[in-house]
C-alpha cells in the first residue's frame, strides 16, 4: 500500500468532490476507505496498491473528468 | 478538445457575456429581433459547452451534479426556443463560477499564506566546509546550516554562533521580532530579520512546530462536523431527486418550462459551500493569530463553552517557579544545602529545577540511591544518610516528627502563595524551601473577558497546595480552586462537571495533563507544551500565549454563528424561490439562476469578513 497526496487545480463546487470520489473509487487497487477528497485544501487523499495500480492512473482518471492535478506525491 | 475548452473556461465566460449583452442591445437599442435570438443561440451553445462536457463527465461516474442539471435545463430551453433564457442562465452559473473562485480563493488565502511560508531549501554546511543551496528534502538532523539576513530558517534548531533578530510571527503570530543568540533555539518558517546565524538542526520537515502546525491546519479546514456529514449525504441524494421531480413535473403538467425551471432552481449550492467557507475562513484567522482550532465540530463545541478549568503552573503562572524563602531547623546550614542540591539535581521537577538553580553554587554529595515517590517527592541515599525531599504526605510517610514553629512556618508560606518542599535528614525535618511562582502578565484581564464572553464558571485545579491554589482563585477572581490534586483527580473532576451538564474546556500545558485534554470537550494546549499535548487538544495557543485565549473564544463563537447565518441564508433562499415559483408570477429560469448564483456569493463573502475578525477589547 502506498500513500498518495494530489493536488488539485482550486475546487470549487462542492459536487466536484463526489465526482473526484466515485471516478478513483472506480479504479482497482484503490482503497475506498481511505479515500478523500477534501474542498478547501483542494486535495485527494488515498492510499493505493502500486502492484495493481500506478500513481499515473490515478491522476490520468482525475484529468480526464477535466480537473488539472498539480502536484501528486 | 475537452482540455482546451475546459481550460478556456474564463475566455468562454467572457465570449458569452459579450454575445449576451450584445443580444439585448440589437432588441432593445437596434429593434432587431431576429439579431438578438441568434446571439442569443450562439451565447447559449458556446456557454453550454463546459457546462455539458464537465455533466458528461459527471455522468460516466454515475455522479448527477449541478452540471448535469443545468444542462439539461439549457437544453430544454433550447428545445421550447427559449433562447434567452438558455442564454443567460449558461452565462450566469458561469459567471458565478468565476467570482466564486476569486473569493474562494481569497477565504483560503490565510491558510495557503501560512504554507507557503514553509522553507523550500537551505545553506548547508557540505563536508569541505563551504556553504551550498540545498533543498529542504537534503537537510538532516544533526547538519550545519547557515541563514542569512532575510531568509528563512529552515529547520527546528540551535544557534551554534552568531546573532540576529527573528520574526517568528508564522510560529506564534506574534510580529515583534526575538532576539537570538548562541544556545537559542530557532523554529523553522520564521525568518530573520537582521544578523547571520549558525545553526544545527534538530528536527527537520514534518517534525518541525512548523510542519507539525501546518499539518494540522491542514487537515483542520476539511475536518467535518456531524452536521456537515449530513448535509453532504443529503446533498448526494438531492440533485438526483430534483431530477426526478423536475421529469415527474414535465410528464404531468406537459410544462416543460417549469420543469426546467425547477432544474435550475433546484441546484444545491449555498448550503453546502456555506459551512465549509466560514469554517475555512474562522481558521485562518486563527491560524494568523497564533490560535489553532481543530476543525469546525470543534468551533462548533468551544463556541458553546460555559465551563474552563486551569491548570496552574505554566498556564496561569510563568511557569518559571523561584525560590522565595528557605527555613532552617539545624545548625548545618550548609551541609542541609548541600543535601537537598545533591537530592533536587536527580529530579526535573520545575520545584526541584528552582532549587537547583537556587542553590547552584554547592558542591553536590555523591547520591547512593533515589526512590521517586509518586505525588510526594525523592528519598534517596546521600553520604551515608536517609534524605528526603518532598512534600507533608512524603514527612509523614517518613515518620517525621514537625514541630510547632515549623506547623505555623508552612501555614505563613501557604499563605503566601508558596509551593513548599519540605527536607528530612534521618527522620529530623531540616529546613522548608517555599518557592514561587509569578502570574502570567495580564491574565487577570484575560480571564474577565472570558467571563465577559459567557464563560460562567472559570475555576482551578493544581497539584499545589491549597493556600497557593486559594491565593491565585482570589488574585484573579475565579470561581473555584482546588488544590492537591493529582492528574487522575483533575480527570475525575472534569467528567463531574460533565456529568451536571456543563461544556467543559480544559486548559493545560499537557504536562500531566494529558488525561484532562483528552477527555475535557474542548482541550486547550499551551503550544509549547509536549507533543502529545498538541495532537491530543482541540485548540493549540501557539508559543503558550495565554493572552490568546480571548481572541480563541471570540474567533470560535464568530465562526460557530457565521456557519449558522450561512444555512439560514442558504434555506431561506431555497424557501423563497420554491414559493415564488409555485405562488407567483415573475419566477423563471434566468432569476433562479441568479439568485442562486447570489446566494453561493453571499454566503463565501459573509465567511470571508471572519477572515477579519478581531474580538472586542
Amino acid at each position: 500500500m502506498k500513500k498518495a497526496t494530489i493536488q488539485l487545480e482550486t475546487l470549487t463546487c462542492p459536487s466536484c468532490m463526489t465526482k473526484i470520489e466515485a471516478a478513483l473509487k472506480g479504479l482497482e487497487g484503490v482503497n475506498k476507505d481511505t479515500l478523500s477528497v477534501s474542498f478547501n485544501t483542494s486535495k485527494a487523499k488515498v492510499d493505493y496498491d502500486d502492484s495493481k495500480v500506478a500513481i499515473e492512473d490515478i491522476t490520468k482518471r482525475i484529468t480526464d473528468l477535466g480537473y488539472e492535478v498539480k502536484k501528486p506525491r | 478538445m475537452q482540455r482546451t475548452i475546459l481550460r478556456n473556461k474564463k475566455l468562454i465566460t467572457l465570449i458569452s457575456g459579450i454575445l449576451v449583452a450584445a443580444a439585448f442591445a440589437s432588441h432593445y437599442l437596434l429593434h432587431n429581433g431576429p439579431l438578438a435570438e441568434g446571439l442569443m443561440l450562439a451565447a447559449s451553445i458556446i456557454g453550454v459547452l463546459p457546462i455539458a462536457l464537465q455533466a458528461y463527465q459527471a455522468l460516466r461516474v454515475k455522479v448527477v451534479s449541478i452540471d448535469v442539471l443545468v444542462t439539461i435545463a439549457v437544453i430544454g430551453a433550447l428545445v421550447i426556443g427559449n433562447y434567452e433564457e438558455s442564454a443567460v442562465v449558461t452565462f450566469l452559473f458561469l459567471f458565478g463560477d468565476y467570482l466564486e473562485l476569486r473569493t474562494l480563493n481569497k477565504t483560503r488565502s490565510a491558510i495557503r499564506e501560512l504554507t507557503q511560508m514553509a522553507p523550500e531549501s537551505a545553506l548547508k554546511q557540505m563536508e569541505d566546509g563551504s556553504y551550498q543551496e540545498v533543498l529542504i528534502d537534503e537537510v538532516d538532523i544533526g547538519d550545519n546550516l547557515r541563514v542569512l539576513t532575510g531568509a528563512k530558517v529552515p529547520v527546528d534548531g540551535r544557534v551554534l554562533t552568531g546573532e540576529g533578530h527573528v520574526n517568528e510571527a508564522s510560529i506564534t503570530g506574534e510580529a515583534v521580532p526575538v532576539s537570538k543568540h548562541e544556545g537559542d533555539s530557532v523554529f523553522a518558517g520564521t525568518i530573520l530579520d537582521n544578523g547571520t546565524l549558525h545553526i544545527v538542526a534538530d528536527r527537520v520537515g514534518e517534525d518541525t512546530t512548523f510542519g507539525r502546525i501546518i499539518e494540522l491546519v491542514e487537515e483542520a479546514q476539511d475536518a467535518k462536523s456531524e452536521a456537515e456529514r449530513f448535509i453532504d449525504r443529503f446533498a448526494k441524494w438531492y440533485t438526483p431527486a430534483v431530477l426526478v421531480l423536475a421529469l415527474v413535473v414535465c410528464l404531468v403538467t406537459r410544462n416543460i418550462e417549469l420543469a426546467i425551471t425547477i432544474l435550475v432552481l433546484g441546484c444545491p449550492g449555498a448550503l453546502v459551500i456555506g459551512v465549509p467557507v466560514s469554517n475555512v475562513a474562522g481558521i485562518g484567522n486563527g491560524a494568523r493569530h497564533g490560535v489553532l482550532l481543530k476543525g469546525s465540530e470543534v468551533i462548533h463545541d468551544f463556541s458553546r463553552v460555559d465551563t474552563m478549568v486551569f491548570d496552574k503552573t505554566g498556564t496561569l503562572t510563568i511557569g518559571r517557579p523561584k525560590v522565595a524563602e528557605v527555613k532552617h531547623y539545624h545548625e548545618e546550614q550548609d551541609e542541609t544545602r548541600a543535601l537537598i542540591y545533591s537530592v533536587e539535581s536527580q529530579s526535573d521537577h520545575p520545584l526541584a529545577r528552582a532549587i537547583v538553580e537556587h542553590l547552584s553554587d554547592m558542591t553536590p554529595y555523591p547520591v547512593e540511591k533515589t526512590d521517586v515517590v509518586k505525588g510526594g517527592g525523592i528519598v534517596a541515599q546521600v553520604n551515608g544518610q536517609r534524605v528526603a525531599v518532598g512534600n507533608l504526605a512524603l514527612m509523614q510517610q517518613e515518620g517525621v516528627a514537625i514541630s510547632e514553629s515549623a506547623m505555623d512556618d508552612i501555614a505563613a508560606m501557604e499563605k503566601a502563595g508558596q509551593s513548599i518542599v519540605m527536607t528530612s535528614v534521618e527522620g529530623q525535618l531540616r529546613a522548608l524551601v517555599g518557592i514561587r511562582d509569578q502570574l502570567r502578565p495580564k491574565v487577570k484581564e484575560d480571564l474577565q473577558r472570558l467571563k465577559r464572553m459567557g464563560v460562567k464558571h472559570l475555576v482551578l485545579l493544581s497539584g499545589d497546595n491549597q493556600g497557593t491554589v486559594d491565593l491565585v482563585a482570589s488574585e484573579l477572581g475565579l470561581t473555584e480552586a482546588h488544590g492537591h490534586m493529582l492528574p487522575e483527580d483533575k480527570a475525575a473532576y472534569i467528567k463531574d462537571l460533565q456529568k451536571q451538564g456543563r461544556i467543559v474546556a480544559f486548559v493545560g500545558d499537557g504536562v500531566n495533563d494529558s488525561p484532562s485534554l483528552a477527555l475535557a470537550q474542548i482541550g486547550i494546549a499551551m503550544g509549547s507544551g509536549t507533543d502529545i499535548a498538541i495532537e491530543t487538544s482541540d485548540v493549540v495557543l501557539m508559543n503558550s500565549d495565554f493572552s490568546r485565549l480571548p481572541h480563541a473564544l471570540g474567533l470560535a463563537k464568530a465562526t460557530a454563528f457565521n456557519m449558522l447565518q450561512n444555512i439560514v441564508i442558504a434555506i431561506g433562499v431555497v424557501l423563497v424561490l420554491l414559493f415564488s415559483l409555485f405562488f407567483s408570477t415573475w419566477m423563471n429560469m434566468s432569476i433562479g439562476m441568479l439568485v442562486h448564483e447570489a446566494s453561493i456569493l453571499v454566503v463565501i463573502l459573509n465567511g470571508m469578513r471572519l477572515l477579519r475578525y478581531k474580538p472586542r477589547a
